[in-house]
């Protein structure tokens, strides 16, 4: 793989759980050893079901928790053993986007503040020319001079949102996790707001991992798509490779869920059965195994390698192993 | 400063007082506070006569024109000495909650955002605190440093550091899994910045409202000591201490007890008011 600019091996995170009153020590699997490549100036798309450990993977590439196991290499250096100290002169280079724009924001700053904090804390700007960077930044969003001096409270959801982006885009940074950072806000200023992440890309060589669970959001922004099931990366590929000829069955599934808006086009029914299992105590060899059509005797021993089968395409399925 | 700024710009704030505004109760309150400690700030220039000089031949007299709350048995004005312990009682009542404030929330904020074994050990002291009854830790840090005015403020603020603490903890705990506070993690604000810059401003509400409630508190358990003989020493006009010596006048001349004790029903129930009020404007979910 050419030029990553971030890579993930065998991420974990593992939560503690103390359950009854033995306290007995066991832990939620949100995150159980995930594989991937993101490269300079793409936009990864990582989608996934509610509580399938996408969130986290988001969190623990930021280090805003700390990873059980594995590496995150960002330009070829380990973040995941750095402690607190070590890792803050390099967060300049990593921001994020959040989810809520009400929660992310506080709601005690100016937006001036809000902006300009990132570039003082990073020695970015001196103090009498913050608003003016700020200022700046702030066109660039779409938003005006005239908002500097505002709480985020007088603003709209997206207009939070921008603010949100700019913040992130305060410290120059080279790699931008998206959090579903569309899910709060209206249909139509999802819209805006996707557009003026892709501008943004263009004009800066921004490189996003953009997580959502909203596969038409993915199929808009991503120049390449992993899906997540149960804390592990199922498949991973080409946007339009994963959407045209999905190959793991959980993919399969996933996109054929997806309503179409053409009523004569005939749709692959697959429906699965049953619910997700806990992560806290995961099914025994491929995760997928208890919900599979195709499931095989060595699926429910053998849990299938993350590898290479065409291409560019990434799966982890028996059925693709030669 | 930078505070006082955000408060003023805020629409909040405004809502926060169009509240405060509606609710007769605290307006109330809020008046009594508010000549409260206009009283004590001007005693010297409204009083009638000094506190402390008497005249031996008027004492014990019932209200009249030149004392219009009678004298006490060394023949001293009621009304200036009521006056004058108002001074006492807000000296009191500052210092002691500025102790408790700063000492509780520095304790709460730290318990509250490192957590483990060191808010563990916070929590539990703040317990111990809490297991005596008010007046009886305060007679026992009274016991320990001996009786003044002085040693009266530490025990009403060291008796009330708990309150904070807790109060600040619990809203740090909370607030501390915002997305805002992970944001500033992300853009590299270190924890001095993250608790003084995100998370203490965004505690003031229910700091404030103990702050109020905590000003009654204080004031009678501060003159429930120096009631005891364990405060403020005579001839000091507080309104305990005065209380203390008109007890033995009781029955034959009833006026000299009535004027401290209704002063400190009036402020207690004046901060009470109006704390009561500032909780219900600063946040209406909490309304029963």
């Amino acid at each position: 793989m050419d030029n990553p600019l971030l890579n993930v091996k065998h991420l974990k995170k593992y939560f503690p759980v103390a359950r009854g009153w033995r306290k007995e020590k066991t832990f939620v699997r949100a995150v159980d050893g995930v594989d991937f490549v993101i490269r300079q100036g793409e936009t990864l798309g990582l989608v996934g079901e509610s509580g399938c450990g996408k969130t986290t993977v988001g969190r623990l590439i930021l280090k805003l928790i700390e990873p059980s196991d594995g590496k995150i290499l960002f330009e070829g250096k380990d973040l995941a053993h750095l402690d607190k100290k070590g890792i803050r002169p390099l967060r300049r280079a990593f921001q994020i986007i959040f989810q809520d724009p009400f929660a992310s924001l506080n709601p005690r700053m100016t937006v001036s503040e809000i902006v300009g904090r990132p570039m003082e804390i990073h020695g970015l700007v001196e103090r009498s020319q913050r608003d003016e960077k700020v200022c700046q930044l702030l066109q660039s969003v779409g938003l005006m001079k005239a908002h500097l001096s505002r709480y985020p409270h007088e603003f709209s959801g997206g207009q939070r949102q921008r603010i949100g982006i700019a913040r992130a885009l305060a410290t120059e940074p080279r790699l931008i996790v998206a959090d579903e950072p569309t899910s709060a806000l209206d249909v139509s200023v999802q819209a805006q707001i996707l557009n003026l992440m892709k501008q943004l890309q263009r004009e800066l060589g921004l490189t996003y991992l953009f997580i959502s669970h909203n596969i038409s959001v993915i199929r808009h922004i991503s120049d390449r798509v992993a899906v997540m099931y149960l804390g592990k990366v199922v498949e991973m590929a080409q946007k339009k490779a994963l959407f045209q000829s999905p190959v793991h069955p959980y993919t399969k599934a996933l996109l054929a869920a997806v309503p179409s808006l053409d009523p004569k086009r005939k749709r692959v029914e697959v429906i699965l059965e049953g619910d997700v299992p806990s992560p806290i105590n995961p099914p025994s060899g491929c995760r997928f195994h208890t919900r599979c059509r195709y499931v095989l005797p060595k699926c429910l021993e053998e849990d299938p390698f993350f590898h290479q089968v065409e291409g560019d395409r990434w799966v982890a399925c028996h059925l693709y192993s030669s | 400063m930078n505070e006082a700024k955000t408060m003023k710009t805020t629409g909040q704030t405004r809502e926060v007082w169009r509240r405060l505004k509606r609710n007769r109760a605290a307006v109330i309150g809020g008046l009594i506070v508010f000549l409260f400690f206009f009283v004590a700030i001007l005693a010297p220039v409204i009083s009638p006569y000094p506190p402390n000089e008497g005249d031996l031949t008027k004492r014990l007299k019932p209200p009249c024109r030149e004392h219009p709350l009678g004298t006490d048995p060394l023949g001293r004005d009621q009304l200036s000495r009521v006056i004058y312990g108002a001074r006492i009682s807000l000296q009191i009542q500052v210092v002691a909650v500025l102790i408790a404030l700063v000492i509780g929330t520095l304790l709460g904020m730290v318990g509250g955002y490192y957590g483990g074994k060191f808010d563990n050990l916070i929590m539990r002291l703040m317990d111990i605190l809490l297991a005596f009854p008010g007046i009886f830790l305060a007679i026992s840090i009274i016991a320990v440093l001996g009786p003044g005015l002085t040693n009266l403020m530490l025990a009403a603020g060291i008796y009330s550091i708990p309150q904070f603490a807790r109060i600040v903890r619990g809203s740090i705990l909370s607030l501390k899994e915002k997305e805002f506070v992970e944001a500033a993690r992300a853009v590299g604000e270190n924890d001095f910045n993250i608790l003084f810059r995100y998370l203490l401003p965004n505690s003031m509400a229910p700091m404030i409202i103990q702050t109020t409630l905590r000003m009654a508190t204080v004031l009678l358990t501060a003159s429930g000591l120096s009631f005891l003989g364990l405060g403020v020493q005579p001839p000091t006009p507080e309104w305990g201490a005065m209380l203390s010596t008109a007890r033995a006048y009781m029955i034959t001349a009833p006026h000299v007890a009535t004027a401290p004790g209704l002063a400190i029903m009036l402020v207690v129930m004046g901060f009470n008011l109006f704390g009561d009020g500032l909780r219900d404007s600063l946040d209406p979910r909490l309304r029963d």
